[in-house]
């Protein structure tokens, strides 16, 4: 008989405290330890700060160079006035609106494509969505100029038709992704189809629908700067009249903001995400 | 929350909680689409209120399905179900599952609740009072075994699969339902924690007097839980539904004890239980007892043996006469540690076990919070085997002699009838 084969001793119990019929008694009796303080902040100060320096940093790097680099008038004319402010806000003011219909129907339609009824539609939309994604989006956007017309609004739908993809494929498979026994359990004790969608099923694909939005938002800004070509404004303004008046500064100016504008947007939808995970399924 | 974790309060308070009903299932058959033999096919079988009954058979005979047909997670084909005599067949399946509790294998506890919201969800939902839902939290928490501190605010990834089952159990059980089906509840336990859930059950069952329906594929579990067993072959047809003992003593066919398996007779002993026999008294001390007190007990002659209880009354430690001795006095390093107790719903084989496994031939009894209440020793687990055997022995000689009586009796009529047709 060597050691290492010996089950280890029913009594294996912290010190201080023996085994009962599978309950610990305590030798010395201690008091229950009180309520666990749960698991330490998920959003440390690293996370909240890191970022935002960095960008601070580069923001303010970029606006001592342009107000000290040499400019033509051609450069100030573009640059002229609050012109930047309006572009970057143009710029903002797109995404928001974008990301916001991408949410309107992508995860509505996520969600009814996991419904019984409509289970089988599923492939057939995602191919669809797919298609969405897949066109180069200038092309996308050209075609939907030469339908709609010039304007914020066409820009605006070629950007939701780009982004639906992540989010819708990110709702389906976040619900398709909970274990059919969780959702039985709810109807079994006596949960409505309703509830169990809104207190079971969708917080369990919150960490995956947000991931989805979040790779959307980041999607957005970055098609955002093309709707300069459908009469959208935004920062893409700045960067085609840097390339088309060859003035190297405005386009710059253009690309950082947009850069930076990314990360910034990417940087708030983590904390969002950190903070819209339920506790529970975070990892121990 | 301090006010509620005063000690041991009885659980559930009395007169509150609603005991079994009745179940009738009707000719109830399951056809799932695509497969044209039926996965349950007719079944009828009458339930009692307040009754264990276990559904046991081999793994895809139509078990579960059988279950949740009665709760409506699965829709019947044909046939009809009855609780309290009221037909639930057509009724609002959410409302009918609200009256039902539902305990599934590895728990379906919600992971992104806490232990106590998992448990509020059934109470919230039928519109208690929120100060309601709270007290019946800890009210739970306790009944099931688990400190209402220690437990409310966790989530199910921060307990052990033992106490998630628990958790499980204490949810489904919130609502106050009349009934409670389980899944293979502590299917995915280890057999020690198995053992101990299988026990809690039978203590919550003693103070509730639920209708439970219970699946498995254990027939060891089947035995030690249920009031009766419905022994199932494929498609959820009744082989046998009896007593265990009878099914023990008595199985219809060779499909039956090919199921009940080898050494029935120690099977017997799961069918015993210690609070059947006699539990004797036994000297105990405390540790808060002055040492001289202890030491003039063991000294004066009565007894060989002390138990000693900790401060809450629970078996602590073995004292025998000459251990202070060797131990110098100190209390700290005499005796022996007790290293298994059970309960008054413990089985006689578990009794037996731990008999075995302690050198002092005897083991000590206690209550829900692990309070001593006896022990049962050698002896009296010895003798209370052979009355058992001896009284199947008689049962099964009776039994046997009606079946002959029986088959004579067939065999006189037939005669008859085959004489007067000719
Ligand atoms: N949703 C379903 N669709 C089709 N067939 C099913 C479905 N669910 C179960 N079945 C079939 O019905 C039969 C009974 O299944 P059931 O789950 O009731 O068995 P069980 O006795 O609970 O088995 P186990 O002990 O393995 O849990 C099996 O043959 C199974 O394949
Ligand atoms: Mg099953």
């Amino acid at each position: 008989m060597t050691p290492s084969h010996q089950a280890p001793p029913k009594g294996a119990r912290p010190p201080g405290e023996h085994d009962v019929g599978g309950h610990a008694f305590r030798d010395e009796e201690a008091e229950p330890s009180p309520p666990s303080p749960g698991p330490p902040r998920r959003i440390t100060w690293k996370k909240l700060v890191l970022v935002p320096a960095v960008l601070t940093v580069v923001l303010v790097a970029t606006y001592l160079w342009i107000t000290h680099v040499e400019l033509d008038s051609i450069a100030r004319n573009s640059l002229a006035g609050d012109i930047v402010e309006v572009r970057w806000w143009q710029h903002v003011r797109l995404t928001a609106i974008s990301t916001f219909w991408v949410l309107i129907i992508a995860i509505p339609l996520g969600i009814a494509l996991t419904r019984p009824g409509l289970k089988k539609a599923a492939p057939g939309v995602t191919v669809i969505a797919n298609i969405g994604q897949a066109t180069p989006a200038i092309g996308l956007l050209a075609l939907l100029v030469i339908w709609l017309g010039i304007g914020p609004s066409t820009a605006i739908i070629g950007m939701v038709i780009y982004a639906v993809l992540p989010v819708l494929s990110n709702t389906v498979a976040g619900l398709n992704s909970i274990e059919p026994t969780l959702v039985e359990a709810s109807r079994g004790i006596g949960m409505s189809a309703m509830g169990t969608l809104t207190k079971v099923e969708l917080p369990l694909a919150v960490p995956l629908i947000l991931a989805g939005v979040r790779t959307a938002l980041v999607l957005n800004v970055g098609t955002a700067t093309l709707a300069t070509f459908g009469g959208g404004g935004g920062l893409g303004d700045l960067i085609t009249s840097g390339i088309q008046t060859q003035r190297m500064p405005v386009l710059i100016l253009g690309s950082v903001l947009t850069v930076v504008l990314a990360l910034l947007v990417d940087w708030l939808a983590s904390l969002v995400e950190l903070w819209l995970t339920p506790r529970g399924l975070e990892e121990a | 929350m301090s006010e509620t974790v005063t000690g041991p309060t009885e659980t559930p308070a009395a007169g509150t909680t609603a005991s079994g009903a009745t179940i009738r299932l009707e000719n109830l058959t399951k056809s799932y689409p695509g497969n044209p033999a039926p996965a349950v096919d007719n079944v009828t079988m009458d339930i009692k209120a307040g009754e264990t009954v276990i559904l046991v058979g081999p793994s895809g005979c139509g078990k579960s399905t059988t279950l949740k047909m009665i709760n409506r997670l699965i829709e019947p084909t044909s046939g009809r179900i009855r609780i309290n005599d009221e037909d639930v067949t057509d009724m609002d399946p959410v409302k009918l599952r609200r009256k039902i509790g539902y305990a599934i294998q590895s728990s379906g506890l919600f992971p992104h609740m806490t232990v106590a919201e998992n448990i509020a969800l059934v109470p919230k939902m039928t519109g208690w009072s929120k100060s309601g839902v709270k007290d019946r939290v800890e009210e739970m928490l306790d009944l099931v075994g688990l400190d209402p501190r220690e437990f409310h605010g966790r989530y199910p990834r921060q307990l052990s699969g033992g106490q998630q089952q628990r958790v499980g159990v204490a949810r489904a059980l919130a609502a106050d339902p009349p009934v409670l089906l389980m899944d293979e509840p502590f299917g995915a336990v280890d057999p020690i924690t198995r053992d101990h859930l299988q026990d809690e059950l039978i203590r919550l069952q003693h103070e509730l007097h639920k209708t439970i329906v219970f699946v498995t594929h254990d027939f060891d579990e089947a035995i030690k839980l249920g009031d009766r067993i419905a022994v199932l072959r494929e498609r959820s047809h009744i082989a046998q539904f009896d007593t265990p003992e009878a099914i023990l003593t008595n199985p219809t066919d060779d499909f039956v004890s090919g199921f009940v398996g080898a050494g029935a007779a120690l099977k017997r002993l799961n069918l015993t239980r210690v609070r059947d026999v006699g539990i004797a008294d036994f000297p105990t001390v405390t540790v808060e007892d002055p040492l001289q007190l202890i030491f003039d007990k063991l000294r004066d002659g009565s007894h060989n043996e002390l138990l000693m209880l900790d401060r809450r009354n629970r078996p602590y430690k073995w004292l025998r006469r000459g251990d202070l001795m060797r131990a110098k006095g100190s209390l700290a390093r005499a005796g022996q540690l007790v290293h298994d107790t059970v309960t008054r719903d413990a089985t006689l084989h578990d009794a037996l076990e731990a008999v075995l496994t302690d050198s002092g031939g005897r083991v000590a009894v206690t209550g829900r919070r692990g309070e001593f209440i006896g022990v049962v020793d050698m002896q009296t687990l010895m003798n209370s085997v052979h009355e058992l055997l001896e009284a199947d022995r008689l049962t099964a000689m009776e039994h046997q002699h009606d079946l002959e009586h029986l088959r004579g009796h067939q065999t006189e009529q037939e005669l008859e009838g085959g004489g007067s047709g000719l």
